[in-house]
């Protein structure tokens, strides 16, 4: 048997050092399961009418491409570099300078340089040379030129899905270069020739059809708003109002469709519920406007549009003046930078207006809608709330910015400073990994699913990572954000790198601090746990 | 001299070299990058695998106990476990360790010597496939969970799933423990 078993010099003398150095247009993709979604289901995506719906799977090697796929690119390509400066000019601009390169979350985690944002922009700009400039055409790859095949093709689906459009690489880019426009023309690109995921179309699909993400229809939407008050009132004691269709109400809410259906989402809409009660707000909630996020983003500009409508066009039948968005990420990149102008003016709204401390919101005024963390801070600072602190007192916590309301509409402040209000432990994570550097939970974009579960976990690491280290430094147990995606995507990513830290929205904090008005003796907080000292209450 | 002291006298030139390797598995271009940014947040992979390799090289020279050894590795496998890396791949970074040892110290203290240490570094590589099958496996019960619930929403959506009773409770009509992921 001993001349079977190599000595170890032999062993020793095996080359593990991969990666031979290969130019990287000459390192075609390799589709391992966990890296990508699966392909739109045929039926969404001719509901949608969105060119040539079919069957396929990114592992296969044919993708049943029309036949003329290459010129339906190019013509698209074509459309959108006249249509758009910047497209043309992030195209054109780039110096190679490499100050993003290394910013990415996708290429920190997963050290694939063709995840590095110039890199990723290079996979389209290397087409754009050789279709669309004079250089590229006569000196081909000198130029870094090549030409547009099913395998570049095949390099864009890979890449253009592991960029979650977070911008954080823009942020360093001396020309203002954002490859997250790239990517959503990158991703309409693909569209145009059928290559979409399931992930993205289907809830876009039933956004369209129902109002949101799920399908969820209206009646089963008022259900679960009816067990939300069931449950509040079994916490505090208290039945609160919840309206659904109220016209003429002052305030339009519009949440994320996970704050009614997911954990831990839910505890946050328990929260929002108390606030506005003991507020005396008088909202609504629309029972066609169920969803604040806009997956539409994420595959076209028009679907995006389309989804978006449905909040002005409620908020006109309802006859509100203003209105109050709740805890979502891409939701507010959608309504703070594109709806009035996809959708706009809302002339028939008001500028929004604290009914509580007469606040007038005048940045507001061209969307008429404004952040529930902004009217939070605001209550707050006018010493409007009754709050017990030291019922969040089990809770050691951090705040993930979340890409979309922090580097898309510069929202940093306002959630800190309701959390230092509400709660008595609260720790930052490392300078370089918040506020306009914060980095992307990995599952924004359209990126959230348990396919590509792998590629989430390693874009997600730089995340993890800094979170890992208030968690041993500090004791942080729990990671808090106002984003639906980040609710839903860090509680897998931490329990494979951080176990032992649990995810929360801000509002939760609140709901369990605010001192409701004629409530019962709380001994549990919103989750249903004891609350620190009740944990030998009676009714836990 | 020994094989201990010439490991701990040497202990610099050889992690340097070994972390050097390791990052070395990476593509060219991202090795660099892994090489040159020591700050662990800009850089979680390189800081991290430079970290927890000396952790490690410290830990086979103490011929710590595999329970002792397994957390060690856990830092550096459970970042490959997830990096497209196959298997073997995945764990190879300990092999760099016997060959970076053996380009150093055998001149001086010849093969024979060195097996004590080798035959550590051998165990070590058996307890990472362990450790990185218990990350891939962890994997999956994540995805599948995540997968689970959504399922498990939707069918309480429709209303096929009641809420179980506690015992002595009223039937409800869904229950909230099982709520799906959201998206």
């Amino acid at each position: 048997m001993a001349e079977t078993v190599p000595s170890p010099a032999e062993l020793a003398a095996v080359d593990y050092e991969k990666t031979p150095p290969k130019n990287w247009m000459d390192t075609p993709v390799e589709f391992r399961p966990g890296t990508w979604c699966y392909a739109a289901p045929v039926k969404h995506a001719e509901f949608l009418g969105l060119p040539h719906p079919h069957k396929w799977s990114p592992n296969e090697e044919d993708w049943g491409l029309p036949e003329n796929w290459r010129e339906i690119i190019l013509e698209g390509m074509k459309e959108r570099l006249e249509k758009y400066r910047s497209f043309r000019l992030f195209m054109e601009i780039c110096v190679r300078c490499g100050a993003c390169a290394d910013k990415c979350h996708f290429f920190l985690g997963s050290a694939d340089p063709k995840n590095m944002p110039v890199l990723r922009a290079e996979l389209l700009r290397s087409v754009y040379k050789r279709y669309f400039t004079k250089a590229g055409r006569m000196l081909g790859r000198l130029a870094g030129a090549r030409d547009l095949t099913v395998e570049v093709l095949k390099e864009w689906f890979y890449y253009f899905y592991q960029c979650t459009e977070c911008r954080r690489c823009s942020l360093f880019c001396p020309y203002g270069i954002d490859t997250a426009e790239v990517t959503m023309i990158a991703r309409e690109l693909l569209c145009l020739v059928g290559i979409t995921t399931g992930w993205v179309v289907e809830p876009v699909s039933n956004c369209l059809r129902m109002g949101n993400h799920l399908g969820v229809r209206p009646n089963t939407f008022k259900d679960n708003i009816d067990f939300a008050v069931e449950d509040l009132e079994e916490i505090t004691g208290i039945r609160v109002e919840a309206p659904i269709d109220k016209r003429g109400a002052e305030v339009l809410l519009v949440v994320p469709s996970a704050d009614y259906f997911a954990n831990p989402h839910y505890f946050t809409l328990l929260g929002y519920l108390a606030l506005l009660h003991e507020m005396d707000i008088d909202y609504t909630f629309s029972p066609y406007a169920t969803e604040g996020g806009n997956f539409g983003l994420f595959l076209d500009k028009y679907v995006a549009k389309k989804l978006n409508a449905k909040i002005y066009e409620d908020a006109k039948r309802l006859k509100v003046k203003w209105i109050l968005g709740a805890e979502c990420g891409h939701m507010w990149r959608v309504l703070h930078q594109y709806m009035d102008t996809m959708n706009g003016p809302a002339d028939f709204l008001e500028t929004p207006v604290s009914p509580v401390t007469g606040t007038r919101f005048d940045y507001a005024k061209g969307t008429k809608t404004i952040h529930i963390c902004e009217f939070t801070a605001d209550l707050l600072r006018h010493g409007k709330l009754n709050l017990d602190k030291s019922r969040n007192d089990d809770y050691v916590v951090t705040f993930h910015d979340s890409c979309n309301p922090a580097r898309g509409m510069g929202l940093f402040e306002e959630p800190r400073y309701v959390l230092r209000h509400v709660l008595n432990h609260f720790v930052e994570m490392p300078e370089n990994t918040i506020r306009e550097q914060t980095f992307c939970c990995g599952g924004g974009a359209g990126l959230g699913s348990d396919e590509n579960m792998e590629a989430r976990l390693r874009g997600g690491l730089p995340r993890a990572n800094a979170v890992k280290y208030v968690h041993e430094k500090y004791g942080v147990n729990t990671l808090s954000c106002i984003c639906a995606i980040d609710k839903a995507v860090l509680p897998p990513l931490l329990e494979y790198w951080v176990p032992g830290v649990a995810v929360a929205g801000i509002h939760e904090f609140v709901g369990n601090a605010l001192i409701m008005k004629g409530e019962k003796e709380r001994t549990r907080n919103l989750r249903g746990e004891p609350l620190p000292g009740k944990e030998d209450a009676g009714d836990v | 001299m020994s094989l201990p002291r010439a490991l701990t006298e040497r202990r610099e030139e050889i992690l340097d070299a070994w972390i050097d390797r390791i990052l070395g598995t990476y593509p060219p271009e991202a090795a660099r990058f892994l090489r040159r940014e020591k700050d662990p947040f800009r850089n979680p992979v390189g800081a991290g695998i430079a970290r927890e390799s000396r952790a490690l090289y410290d830990a086979l020279l103490a011929g710590a106990s595999p329970e002792d050894l397994t957390p060690v590795l856990d830092g550096i496998v459970r970042i490959r476990a997830v990096q497209s890396f196959t298997p073997s791949e995945a764990v190879s970074f300990l092999v760099l360790l016997k060959d970076v040892v053996r380009e150093i110290l055998e001149e001086e203290l010849g093969v024979r010597a060195l097996r004590p240490f080798e035959a550590r570094v051998d165990r070590a590589v058996l307890l990472a496939f362990d450790v990185y099958m218990a990350c891939r496996e962890q994997m999956y019960e994540i995805r599948a969970r995540q997968a689970r619930r959504e399922t498990y929403t939707l069918l309480e959506r429709v209303g096929m799933i009641p809420g179980f009773p506690e015992p002595g409770e009223e039937c409800s009509e869904s229950g909230d423990e099982e709520r799906g992921t959201g998206r």
